[in-house]
């Protein structure tokens, strides 16, 4: 539990820091314009499409994280499998296929309100807490540890989520079945 | 790298899917943007974990990825019901609960 990542940057590193950060800067860019582009866009076949810019910019963050597993798996479940399930809902439910009739300017302004509220109440905590922490990874994460961990320690988590998406499997083919 | 950085760019995303939340009155939409806000959970677990140098915060977000899938299947399951007995998914109009 030592907290061994919580080094000063050392001056030889200096080069792989500038390099982290470029990615870092574009690939959050990319994330935040497709976000914003998703949450506001009229077609929703378009929402769906920004996502999956939201999702791959989320995975190439976990590589520069270190965590290569996390990253393929956000890429083959969400990518691969989540969005596919979305574009068939969106397929299914053809009525909503074009524009998303017009949201009340009011209900907009308000919702933008809370998020921007919410932003500065997080961005001043956060800032106020981490200023100067700094993450130093020095080699990624190894498969072996992280599947040690889920089948010793986290062994009734993984179980309980087994049970848990049998469950989801067997209510969503129940809930939308046809009579 | 500066964890901050990581937490900042969470919290951004994290704003974002609550105002899509807030904002959106199509079903599907809705549950595009609880997806953003799961990522931006993620992003903050997976970067603590690289911060204690702890596989915790990798295994953590598995189960989360994991629950999400959950959820999007039971969630578009019951969007495809109230488009099929409304045929609209607009959530403005679902609101037989408001009393």
């Amino acid at each position: 539990m030592t907290p061994s990542g919580v080094l000063a940057a050392s001056a030889s590193g200096g080069d792989l820091f500038v390099a982290q950060n470029v990615f870092f800067g574009v690939i959050a860019l990319v994330m935040i314009v497709s976000a914003i582009r998703c949450v506001t866009t009229r077609n929703v076949v378009h929402a769906a499409l920004w996502l999956v810019l939201v999702l791959a910019g989320a995975a190439a963050q976990f590589i520069l994280l270190g965590s290569e597993f996390v990253a393929v798996t956000q890429v083959l479940v969400y990518i691969g499998a989540i969005i596919v399930l979305f574009m068939f809902g969106i397929m299914l439910t053809k009525a909503s296929m074009g524009d998303d009739d017009s949201v009340a300017t009011e209900k907009r302004l308000m919702a933008s309100l809370v998020a921007v509220l919410l932003a500065v109440v997080m961005g001043i905590a956060l800032i106020d807490s981490y200023s100067d922490t700094r993450v130093v990874i020095d080699e990624p994460q190894r498969f072996g540890a992280v599947s040690d961990a889920i089948f010793s320690q986290y062994i009734v988590a993984f179980e309980a989520v087994s049970v848990l998406l049998l469950a989801a499997l067997i209510g969503a083919i129940v809930v939308a079945r046809k009579e | 790298m500066i964890l901050n950085q990581f937490l900042l760019l969470a919290a951004v995303l994290f704003c974002i899917g609550v105002y899509g939340v807030l904002a959106r009155r199509n079903g599907i939409m809705v549950l595009m943007s609880v997806e953003i806000i799961l990522n931006s959970v993620n992003i903050n677990l997976v970067a603590f974990g690289a911060f204690r140098d702890n596989v915790a915060g990798e295994v953590f977000a598995l189960f989360v990825i994991a629950v999400a899938a959950a959820e999007v299947g039971i969630g578009l399951a019951i969007v495809l019901l109230i488009y099929r007995n409304r045929r609209s998914i607009d959530l403005t109009e679902a609101d037989l609960l408001k009393g």
